[in-house]
């Protein structure tokens, strides 16, 4: 039993009691906690993995550490007072969060959002994209024990997105940018020329990260029939998003609800066929492939007007008694938000769903009869952040 | 080939490291503190209060509505609305705050205070280097260390400002205009209640006069 890798986070050996005795014999059993603050687990997430040797008997997701009573919170504030709080559900993307909120409101409250506005959304919200998977990606490789140098090259990338998102909205981080109806401010000057520079360079930067990575026999090795996700446990858990495409499962909510104006654009839904962690990294590389073609076409189509309905109020804002549930395609999978109002200011009910969340459910299916290490990897080709999955 | 991978890398790693010498762009860090990046317009740290002209006491454009307390969605803001009124920059009587706190512990800098503030009143700050040792004190921000001038908003958000100036100030000739109108007319209509009361006793028997034709 290799108990030395793990030394702070082994338990003592129990004699576990109730445990169903096939396969190897309970006496074996190691039970580890791996978490809360383990440097791997992408926040505050506990698994408590129970082990034969090196392989992977029982794993229990174990989270909550950062629950912060969002929805609750939703329940008290007004329509608009929430909206700053999306940003931090999944803090790497705070502009797909405002975007499923409003378009939420949006349908509740019967609102029409002008054509540049919708625009603007598509071109932030596909750059979100972008830096999103440059986000995993670059965490993946650290996962897999390339320390620093590929998170660090992802990073450089993401930070040019976040320098655009700071001149947009004011904020590297947490945007506040979506309005009902529309948005808070139109593009400052020379932002498209900015943003254009940038995606200049990201095909760049994608060759080099394939040429060095995705074809490197090592990584290959290492992720290849690595957490395999069926396509029917893909379908019937609710899994969205990139992991349900990796799985061969097509379905992008673009394509289907084709909410805003994605109809307007052609792009293509990459589909992975194993379902294995190569296949859900090979899935990232392809759709930033994918959003820098949809984000040529926005900027190039971009027209101009106004970027709010004028007919939305800030203050005072009450949506007549109704029920609405908006979903988007955020980059982590299907992102929802279902709000009941009364007619008062704020609503009834708020709920979240989270796409971190119902893809992390399937976590013990992926990581059964794997080993220790693989855990690690399995979990980060998840693409969790806990400020979602616990809100 | 067997670890033609591990080329690749080091052939990236070294065609960075020389590059980094020829071009700027490949050189992404930058010495912070002595070094800093040119300061975005559109950035956001927390709140200030605006005030016009010399003394912040007198300058300050908030008058106390006290809609950005109800409107903050983390209710960091404390505000005392005054008893008395004092002339804003206009000359107009209007509350001022005795008292107006932002807690920015607490402040989640999401602007809306700054959006639904009527006059122009409350902005957002660009500082960021802001780290304390005193943990209520001082975090807990009065009305004196909230106040800077109209210089300071026009110095860091420049556009904007002047946008806001340019409204402001036709707000002010207009009511300059207004207030004129009325004082003239409030003038003419004195002058003419005069010269009525000085010309009504001789047209007031006319009537009488027209009726006994
Ligand atoms: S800052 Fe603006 S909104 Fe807040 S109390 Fe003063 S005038 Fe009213
Ligand atoms: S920026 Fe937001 S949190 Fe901070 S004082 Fe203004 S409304 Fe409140």
């Amino acid at each position: 039993m290799s108990t030395a890798a793990f030394p702070a986070a082994v338990l003592p050996t129990q004699q576990i009691g109730s445990e169903p005795t096939s396969g190897p014999s309970t006496e074996q059993l190691l039970e580890l906690s791996m978490g809360p603050q383990h440097p791997s687990t992408h926040g505050v997430f506990r698994m408590n993995v129970v082990l034969d040797g090196e392989r992977v008997v029982r794993l229990k997701p174990v989270f909550g550490y950062l629950h912060r009573n969002h929805e609750k919170i939703a329940e008290s504030e007004t329509y608009l007072g929430s909206m700053p709080y999306t940003d931090r559900l999944d803090y790497i993307c705070p502009l797909t969060n405002n975007w499923a909120y409003a378009l939420a409101v949006e349908k509740l409250a019967g609102i029409q959002v002008p054509e540049r506005a919708e625009y603007l959304r598509v071109i932030v919200g596909e750059l979100t994209r972008l830096q999103n998977h440059a986000c995993l990606v670059g965490f993946l490789m650290q996962d897999m024990g390339c320390s620093g140098t590929p998170l660090m090259y992802a990073f450089r990338q993401r930070e040019m997105v976040l320098d655009l998102f700071e001149a947009l909205t004011g904020a590297r981080m947490m945007c506040n940018y979506m309005r009902f109806g529309g948005c808070r401010v139109d593009l400052p000057a020379g932002w498209l020329d900015q943003t254009k520079k940038v995606l200049q360079q990201f095909p760049r930067f994608l060759d080099e990260f394939e040429r060095l990575l995705i074809g490197n026999e090592i990584l290959m090795g290492r992720t290849q029939g690595i957490g395999v996700l069926s396509k029917e446990l893909a379908v019937s858990a609710g899994i969205s998003g990139p992991m349900a495409r990796a799985s061969g499962v097509d379905y992008d909510i673009r394509k289907v609800d084709r909410y805003g104006i994605y109809d307007r654009f052609a792009f293509r839904v990459p589909l992975g066929s194993h379902g294995d962690v190569y296949d859900r990294l090979m899935i990232r590389v392809l759709e930033m492939r994918e959003s820098l073609g949809i984000l040529d076409q926005a900027m190039r189509d971009l027209p101009a007007g106004p970027i709010v309905d004028p007919k939305t109020k800030i203050r005072g804002f009450r949506p007549k008694p109704g029920e609405a549930y908006g979903r988007i395609e955020a980059p982590k999978g299907e992102l929802g938000f279902y709000l009941i109002s009364d007619g008062s200011p704020n609503p009834y009910r708020y709920r979240v769903r989270p796409p971190s969340l119902i893809n992390l459910t399937v976590l013990e299916d992926l990581c059964l009869g794997h080993n220790v290490a693989d855990i690690v990897i399995i979990l980060g080709s998840v693409d969790i952040v806990l400020g979602e999955v616990d809100r | 080939m067997l670890g033609d991978g591990i080329l690749k890398g080091l052939a990236e790693t070294a065609r960075n490291f020389f590059g980094s010498y020829v071009s700027r762009d490949r050189l992404t860090t930058i010495q912070y503190p002595e070094q800093r990046d040119p300061q975005i317009e559109a950035a956001r740290s927390f709140p200030f209060l605006v005030f016009d002209g010399a003394d912040w006491q007198q300058g300050l454009r908030c008058v106390s509505c006290q809609i950005c307390e109800k409107e903050c969605p983390p209710k960091c803001i404390f505000i005392e609305k005054s008893k008395d009124k004092k002339p804003d920059a206009v000359g107009k009587p209007q509350f001022y705050p005795v008292r107006f706190d932002i807690d920015i512990s607490v402040c989640m800098s999401c602007q809306i205070c700054v959006e639904v503030c009527p006059f122009d009143a409350i902005k957002m700050d660009v500082d960021y280097d802001l780290s304390t040792d005193d943990r209520f004190g001082g975090l807990l921000l009065d009305r004196q260390r909230l106040a800077k001038s109209n210089e300071h908003y026009n110095k860091i958000h420049p556009t904007e400002a002047a946008a806001v100036d340019a409204a402001l100030a036709e707000e002010r000739a207009k009511a300059k205009a207004a207030a004129e109108a009325k004082a003239s007319a409030a003038a003419k209509a004195a002058t003419e209640a005069k010269a009525a009361a000085v010309a009504n006793p001789a047209p007031a028997p006319q009537p009488a006069a027209g009726e006994s034709q």
